[in-house]
C-alpha cells in the first residue's frame, strides 16, 4: 500500500514537472519581452509591453467587447466549418468509394486545392459583397480540402486484407461500407477534420481583416488603423490560444471515438 | 462432367496456376473425403497457399477442375470457412461484432451462434473485448470461431498457427483437433511445420516447389494423433522429410 502511494506520489510529481517544463519557454519569452520593454529598448508605440497587453485585455473584458469579437469569429467558424465538413465528407466518401466519381472530380480538385483561400477574397467580395456570405465562403474553402482529401485517402488506405475478408464472408456492399470501409477510414477522417478546423480559424481572421465590424480579425485591422499594437497583439494571442484549446479538445474527443487503435 | 458425389468434399483435377512470373501449381489432382483432415506441407513459395486460395474461391485456377461438394468453385462462399495466417479481426469491432460480420444479416439467433462458437474455442467470456485486448493465440481462436459460425462443411486453414509461439501452437493444435472430432467438418490445413501436419492430418500431401506438384501423399497412422513422441511418429516424420528433400536442391533454398 505504502509502496503504491509512493509510486502514485511520484507519478503526480512527474506530471506537475512535465507541465512546468512545457511552460518554461513561453514564460521566458514573456519575461524577456517585458524586460526589453521596461529597459526602454523598443518604442512602446511599436511594441507594447505584456503588461499593457494584459491591461487592454482586462479593459475589453470589462466593457464586453472582447467576448463580442471572440463570439463573432467563433460563430463564423462554426457555420463555415460545419458546411465544409458536410461537403467534404459526402464528396470524400463518394470519391473514395467510386473510381468513376474520383476520376470525374480529380482534376478539378487538384487544380483548386493549391489556390490559397485568401486568394479567393477579391472574387468573394465581387460575388457576395462584404457581408457574412463572403467570409463564410472563404472559411468553407479553407476547411473543405483537408477534410475531403483525408477522407479519400482514409478510404483508399484501407488494408486490402479486410476486403478479402469481406469476400470470404460474403459481406454485403452496405455492410462493407458501414462496418469495414468507413470505420477503417475514421482515423484519417478525424485528422482531416482537425486540420480543416485549424484552417477555418486562419481563414476567419483573414476574411475579417478585409471587411468586418466585429471579430478577432477586425480587432487586428482596427488596432492597426488606430495605432494600437496592444490590441493587435491581444488579437493574435487570442487566435493562438483559442486554436490550441480547440485542437486539444478535438484530440480528446477523437481519441474516445477511435479507442480501438 | 457434372459429378454429384456427396462423399467427396473437394475434388481437384489437373489444376494448373500460372502467374506472370511463371507456373505456380502444376497437375494437381486430389480428392478429399467428407469429414477428412488433410494437411498440405511444402516450403515457402511452393504454391501451397495459392492451392488453398483456389479451393476457397479467392483465386481462379488457370486450368483444371475445382469442385467443392460437387459444385464448381466460382467465388468465395460462407459455406467454406477460411482461416488466414493473420487473425484478420477488424480492430474497431468487438469479438462479438467480428463474428456477427461473418453471418448473413438475416440469420436468426445471432447471439446464440456467437455464444456457441466462442464456447467451442473456450472464449465465452470475451465477446465484448476488442482484438487489441487479446493475445495472438486468443485472436486466432476468435478467427476460428468466426470461420465456424456459418456451419461450413469445409474449413480451410492457411498456416493458422505460423505466427504463434511454440507452446501456444501446441495448445491450438489440440483445440483444433478437438473441434474437428466434435464438429466433423472437412479440414484442409496448409503448414510448413511437418509435425503439425502429421499430428493433425489423416493424410499429408507433400508439395514440391516451383511449380508446386504433389510429390507424395502419406497416410498417417491413427497413433500419430495421440502423441508426438512415439516411434511411429518419428518414422513418419523422417519419411516426409526424405520425400521433401528428394531431388530438391535444398542447400540453395534457405527458408
Amino acid at each position: 500500500m505504502n509502496q503504491e502511494e509512493k509510486r502514485k506520489g511520484k507519478a503526480s510529481r512527474n506530471k506537475i514537472w512535465g507541465i512546468l517544463w512545457r511552460l518554461v519557454l513561453p514564460l521566458s519569452i514573456v519575461l524577456a519581452w517585458e524586460a526589453v520593454c521596461r529597459a526602454g529598448l523598443v518604442n512602446s508605440y511599436a511594441m507594447p509591453s505584456p503588461e499593457a497587453v494584459v491591461k487592454t485585455a482586462v479593459d475589453s473584458i470589462r466593457d464586453g467587447s472582447l467576448w463580442g469579437h471572440i463570439l463573432a469569429s467563433f460563430f463564423r467558424v462554426h457555420e463555415g466549418f460545419m458546411l465544409a465538413a458536410a461537403f467534404g465528407l459526402v464528396l470524400g466518401i463518394l470519391m473514395g468509394l467510386s473510381k468513376r466519381a474520383e476520376h470525374f472530380f480529380e482534376v478539378t480538385v487538384q487544380i483548386l486545392k493549391p489556390i490559397p483561400p485568401i486568394a479567393w477574397i477579391p472574387l468573394a467580395i465581387l460575388w457576395f459583397g462584404i457581408g457574412e456570405q463572403s467570409k463564410l465562403f472563404i472559411i468553407i474553402l479553407g476547411a473543405f480540402f483537408p477534410i475531403l482529401l483525408n477522407t479519400i485517402s482514409g478510404i483508399h488506405n484501407l488494408d486490402p486484407r479486410y476486403l478479402e475478408l469481406a469476400e470470404v464472408y460474403e459481406v454485403s456492399r452496405k455492410r462493407l461500407i458501414t462496418r469495414i470501409i468507413l470505420p477503417g477510414a475514421m482515423p484519417e477522417v478525424l485528422t482531416g477534420i482537425r486540420v480543416g478546423l485549424g484552417n477555418a480559424w486562419v481563414c476567419v481572421v483573414a476574411a475579417e481583416m478585409i471587411a468586418a465590424s466585429q471579430g478577432i480579425g477586425y480587432m487586428l485591422s482596427n488596432g492597426r488603423s488606430m495605432s494600437r499594437p496592444d490590441i493587435v497583439i491581444l488579437g493574435m494571442l487570442l487566435i493562438g490560444i483559442i486554436g490550441k484549446v480547440v485542437d486539444d479538445l478535438l484530440k480528446l474527443v477523437f481519441s474516445k471515438l477511435i479507442e480501438w487503435t | 462432367m457434372e459429378r454429384k458425389d456427396q462423399q467427396r468434399a473437394v475434388f481437384l483435377q489437373s489444376v494448373e496456376k500460372h502467374f506472370d512470373a511463371g507456373p505456380v501449381l502444376s497437375g494437381i489432382t486430389l480428392d478429399v473425403a467428407d469429414g477428412e483432415f488433410l494437411s498440405v506441407v511444402g516450403v515457402s513459395g511452393c504454391g501451397k497457399t495459392t492451392l488453398l486460395r483456389i479451393i476457397g474461391g479467392l483465386e481462379r485456377a488457370s486450368s483444371g477442375q475445382v469442385l467443392v461438394y460437387g459444385e464448381p468453385v466460382v467465388r468465395a462462399s460462407r459455406k467454406t470457412g477460411f482461416v488466414f495466417q493473420d487473425h484478420r479481426l477488424l480492430p474497431w469491432l468487438t469479438v462479438e461484432g467480428n463474428i456477427k460480420l461473418a453471418l448473413d444479416h438475416n440469420t436468426p439467433d445471432q447471439d446464440g451462434i456467437v455464444r456457441q462458437n466462442l464456447e467451442l474455442v473456450k472464449l465465452q467470456d470475451f465477446g465484448d473485448s476488442y482484438p487489441r485486448q487479446l493475445s495472438g493465440g486468443m485472436a486466432q481462436r476468435v478467427s476460428i470461431a468466426r470461420a465456424l459460425a456459418n456451419r461450413p462443411r469445409l474449413l480451410l486453414l492457411d498456416e493458422p498457427f505460423g505466427a504463434l509461439d511454440a507452446m501456444t501452437r501446441i495448445h491450438m493444435q489440440q483445440a483444433l483437433r478437438e473441434i474437428w472430432q466434435k464438429e466433423k467438418i472437412t479440414m484442409i490445413l496448409i503448414t510448413h511445420d511437418v509435425e503439425e501436419a502429421i499430428y493433425l492430418g489423416e493424410r499429408v500431401v507433400v508439395l514440391s516447389s516451383r511449380p508446386g506438384r504433389i510429390k507424395q501423399i502419406v497416410n498417417i497412422p491413427q497413433e500419430c494423433h495421440q502423441t508426438r513422441t512415439g516411434k511411429v511418429f518419428h518414422e513418419i516424420r523422417d519419411q516426409i522429410y526424405s520425400i521433401f528433400f528428394k531431388g530438391e536442391d535444398f542447400a540453395e533454398k534457405g527458408d
